[in-house]
């Protein structure tokens, strides 16, 4: 590169462009520790000990001190149901996604099969489609496949068909696949034919090949597709809400049904706290990648 | 059997591809395509869709309405007349697009070229400082940018004391609930997903290009202009896809920073399914949004290609 | 199930379909038989078939039309796992995950040799490429050579017939190429197997080889031990890839079995030489091919062979030869000799614009067909 010259100009926009991106963050965890119960102006940090004024608005003092709010947050078991159903879904939907996405990868890298024109196009449609359009489509199929099967069968009360996790995990794995297959060609791409040909070649079938020789050449490429998925099912907003029912409330479905009603800074706190977990575990996940570099070149 | 299967390379390769074939093919092109019929359906009485046409209803109704033609709402004496409602919002939603993805442009170059010329040991952690708050939840970031906005918020508690610093009377800002403040909280959420492309494009760009650049006497300013831009215009195009795509569809931000002031595309769809339970209606809507997107999207690659080599950082 | 040959081609066709959609016979009708324990090169340029054909005795390609045979088995669609033979990769295609000796050991693991076994086998076959202690590094922590070395004895510890070598030493430097083309042809001989050979590099083909195969898109161009290739190139293409040519255009003036005049227009002479194509009749226009080496170049006039004038161009001092370059035939012609005296006075050389003589001996004079 040019030798390091660095023009004040771009340093600055950058500083600037950086500010821009953590501010609000910034905000959002100073109010986690607002005094104030309804969170519309800042009014001092809660005090561990001590006196405030009471204007039922304020929080006197509080076991927790500090962490009041977080305290609340871990009461709350709503909360906990919700990240509880984030998670199951998150794993399972990375679970298989992963798998037949990279099964996927394999073929479109590999082979040339009658039927690849079609999956190619398939995975095509969720890079260009609004995340909207693919969330009422997969509401409209699921709302008319429910209502035909529960009128055919009969079905009333618990044993109906209805949106749930089931259908949430469904929509996840579907929009997650091509994240994963895109992710897993792109590393199948560097890699060697003539590796599972050696391996062939001394003696080993197809399974054992791809058992002891390619699985564990494209596992990088296929972990770091099921993180890609895992992050995108975690974050995933629009298709859970027009595909979740009762009892499969994610997180983020949550905080925006809490921020349609009261905003206390428990929202601030559970953002906090989703913000620390994932600065945690970037940090673990460097800490890993770094420790894996070494031995190899 | 076996032997036959091991025989055939097509076969393996559409075994290997058909669960995930199948997967999306059930859960997404037959979707559309349900959205596509019933597009041209009717809310029936009871909320559920018909077919059922008379010479008051035709299976274009919703399509009609969609481009001004109403037979309600009309002056008085007009049967029928233009109606501009649902046109605006398609504009409106547009012009988002593009102002949102012109600002993100504008911001994300200069740091993706100040990642990209970093030293490689800084690189890493230079990334790493743009993709945490892209790992936060997209609902989270909104949130807060609504906290900084309010009467009551950051912004205005700090431009109070800048103001009163000097002297000068101020009331405090009403920022929420404004386009702007959807404009912002846009550029906010998608400002990530155009850093990287435009970094990763940039960092493979060959170092002894702008050697020969010089070489041949270019001061830095032209190199800029002459070698470097052409050459990250591959990731300018694949952050545009990211940004420009999702900004049409998106009904959070509207929602929470826009209150019931800013309507969108998204946010008209999202009340159809939900609270006006208009199916119908709101496939409509949903089917012009995605022909509007791949028009854009197809128009723009054609222009500037794909730049799909950097989609995947 | 022995036969004559380990292996054999017979009228073997692969067609690939090209990115555009056009079809292309990558082995065109190639039919080849490679004995029981001899060193067989396939040599050619890029795109030649030579890698192809090797891929297809392998299995890693099944050929379109024709039939391979090992050992006397047509092999048709026979997955790699099941044929015995095996692979010397070009780029060695080491397990980057598995040791040296897990490297080596796994073809027997495919073969579920008992783990005493295994050990004391792979401990051979490590020992016969010099690689003992090397048993647990990685294949990135050895040098090219070493890596080399690896997928030889990986190959070779399963005890094939047959094994096929892709280009194996080119990512290798010169001094290191040229000790491992005898390392590896001294194996071969004590081995007594069969080794077919692919390479791009003529010197390494004649240097190794015990018959080679020289091919050109796709077709066999000649079949023949090295002395043949190169004293006897069966046509144009053979002569020119071989080692260096020169070639005249001319005409047959008369023919009979062991000797033809051709006619050369820019001289206005004849030139006597050796038929090589086969069917070559009187007035045909043929190529007649002259080896830089074969011709005698001197100052003056001599003896009672016929001489033909040339006029030096350009004189290039290699070290143990001399290469002239003079017009002469019409035609610009490269003559190279030996050094055998040392010289040391410039002046000595042939100098540029020097009258020389240059003489023709008849069985070096080879008198080809057109093409």
């Amino acid at each position: 590169m040019n030798p390091h010259r660095r023009s004040p100009f771009i340093i600055v926009a950058a500083a600037l462009t950086y500010f821009f991106l953590y501010a609000p963050i910034v905000g959002l965890v100073l109010y986690s520790f607002n005094a104030s119960k309804t969170n519309i102006a800042f009014e001092g940090f809660i005090p561990a000990f001590g006196e405030l004024k009471t204007d039922g608005s304020l929080i006197a003092q509080s076991p927790c001190g500090l962490f009041h709010w977080y305290c609340e947050l871990a009461k709350n078991s709503d909360v906990i149901e919700a990240a509880g159903n984030t998670l199951t879904i998150a794993f399972t939907a990375t679970i298989v996604s992963t798998i037949i996405g990279t099964m996927a990868a394999l073929a479109l890298q590999r082979y040339n099969f009658r039927i690849k024109p079609f999956s190619q196009l398939a995975l095509y449609i969720p890079i260009v489609i609004p995340e909207i359009v693919m969330g009422i489509g997969i509401l409209t199929l699921f709302s008319q496949l429910f209502g035909w099967a529960n009128a055919t069968f009969g079905l009333t009360g618990d044993a109906r068909f209805t949106l749930g996790m089931a259908t949430v995990t469904m929509s996840h794995i579907a929009f997650m696949v091509p994240f994963v297959t895109l992710v897993v060609q792109a590393r199948l791409q560097g890699l060697d034919k003539s590796y599972e040909e050696a391996a062939m070649d001394l003696g080993a079938d197809e399974w054992t090949t791809f058992r002891r020789v390619t699985f564990p050449m494209i596992l990088p490429g296929a972990l770091s597709g099921a993180l890609l998925a895992f992050t995108l099912s975690l974050d995933d907003f629009v298709i859970t809400f027009f595909t979740n029912g009762p009892g499969s409330t994610t997180l983020p479905i949550y905080v925006y049904g809490l921020l349609r009603r009261i905003i206390t800074p428990q929202v601030n706190a559970l953002s906090t706290v989703w913000i620390f977990v994932v600065f945690v575990a970037v940090l673990l996940l460097q800490i890993l990648q770094n420790r894996e570099r070494k031995p190899h070149l | 059997m076996l032997k036959r299967l091991r025989e055939n390379k097509s076969a393996q390769g559409t075994l290997l591809a058909l669960p995930t074939t199948l997967w999306l093919f059930i859960l997404l092109v037959v979707p559309l395509f349900l959205t596509l019929v019933i597009s041209f359906g009717r809310r029936g009485i009871d909320g559920n869709v018909t077919f059922v046409f008379d010479q008051n209803h035709t299976p274009f109704d919703n399509y009609i309405r969609l481009f001004g033609y109403s037979v309600t709402n009309c002056h008085s004496g007009q049967a029928a007349c233009f109606d501009p409602l649902y046109v605006n919002i398609l504009w409106r939603s547009l012009a988002l697009a593009f102002n949102t993805t012109t600002l993100v442009i504008l911001l994300a170059y200069p740091l993706a070229y100040f990642i990209a010329r970093a030293r490689p040991k800084q690189r890493n952690m230079y990334l790493l400082m743009v993709l945490i708050p892209l790992w936060t939840n997209f609902v989270i970031r909104v949130y807060a940018w609504m906290i900084l906005l309010r009467k009551e918020g950051s912004i205005n508690i700090v431009i109070g004391w800048v103001m009163r610093w000097l002297n000068i009377p101020f009331t405090p800002l009403e920022m929420l609930y404004t386009p702007g403040a959807v404009l912002v909280g846009m550029v906010y959420e998608f400002l990530p997903f155009m850093i990287l492309p435009i970094y990763t494009s940039l960092e493979k760009i060959d170092p002894s290009l702008y050697e020969a650049a010089a070489d041949l006497g270019a001061n830095p300013l032209k190199t800029f202009f002459r070698v470097t831009l052409p050459l990250s215009m591959p990731g300018v195009v694949a952050g545009t896809i990211l940004v420009f795509i999702p900004v049409m569809g998106t009904f959070i931000v509207s929602d929470i920073l826009g209150g019931r002031q800013v309507i969108l595309v998204g946010n008209l769809i999202q009340r159809q399914f939900l609270d006006a339970r208009d199916p119908t209606f709101g496939s409509a809507a949903s089917l012009i949004l995605m022909i509007m997107t791949l028009i854009v999207t197809y128009f723009y690659t054609r222009k500037f290609g794909f730049g799909e080599e950097i989609v995947v950082a | 199930m022995t036969s004559e040959f380990a292996v054999e081609l017979r009228d073997v066709v692969k067609k690939f379909i090209t990115p555009e959609g056009a079809e292309l016979n990558a082995v065109d009708h190639v039919t080849m038989q490679i004995k029981n324990g001899e060193f067989f090169s396939m040599l050619g340029s890029s795109g030649c078939g030579k890698t192809t054909s090797l891929r297809m005795i392998a299995g890693f390609e099944w050929a379109t039309e024709g039939e391979v045979y090992i050992e006397g088995k047509a092999m048709g669609r026979t997955p790699p796992f099941q044929r015995r033979v095996n692979t010397v990769f070009q780029n060695y295609a080491l397990f980057q995950h598995l040791t040296v000796y897990e490297n080596v050991a796994f073809g027997l693991e495919m073969e579920r040799v008992g783990k005493d076994d295994i050990k004391r086998r792979a401990g051979q076959a490590l020992e016969m490429v010099q690689l003992i202690g090397m048993d647990r590094r990685k294949p990135n922590q050895l040098s090219g050579g070493q890596q080399q070395r690896v997928a030889l004895a990986r190959a070779l510890v399963k005890t094939p017939n047959v094994l096929l070598l892709d280009e194996p030493l080119g990512a290798l430097d010169l001094k290191l190429r040229k000790e491992m083309q005898l390392e590896l042809k001294a194996l071969q001989q004590r081995l007594g197997i069969t080794f077919i050979y692919v390479t791009h590099d003529q010197e390494e083909a004649l240097t190794m080889s015990d018959r080679i195969a020289v091919m050109s898109k796709g077709k066999i161009q000649q079949i023949g031990v090295p002395v043949e290739v190169y004293e006897r190139p069966a046509n144009k293409f053979v002569a020119d890839f071989i080692g260096e040519s020169n070639f005249l255009a001319g005409r047959i003036e008369s023919i009979s079995e062991n000797e033809a005049s051709v006619f050369i227009q820019d001289l206005n002479a004849a030139v006597i030489g050796t038929p090589i194509s086969d069917g070559l009749i009187k007035g045909e226009a043929v190529v007649v091919c002259i080896r830089p080496e074969k011709i005698r170049i001197s100052e003056k006039g001599a003896l009672n062979q016929k001489l033909f004038p040339g006029k030096v161009t350009n004189t290039i001092y290699i070290g143990a030869d001399t290469h002239v370059f003079v017009d002469a035939f019409g035609a610009k012609l490269k003559v190279w000799e030996q050094n055998r005296v040392s010289r040391l006075d410039p002046k000595s050389f042939y100098m540029v614009g020097q009258e020389v003589w240059l003489a023709l001996m008849p069985e070096n004079t080879l008198v080809l067909k057109k093409d």
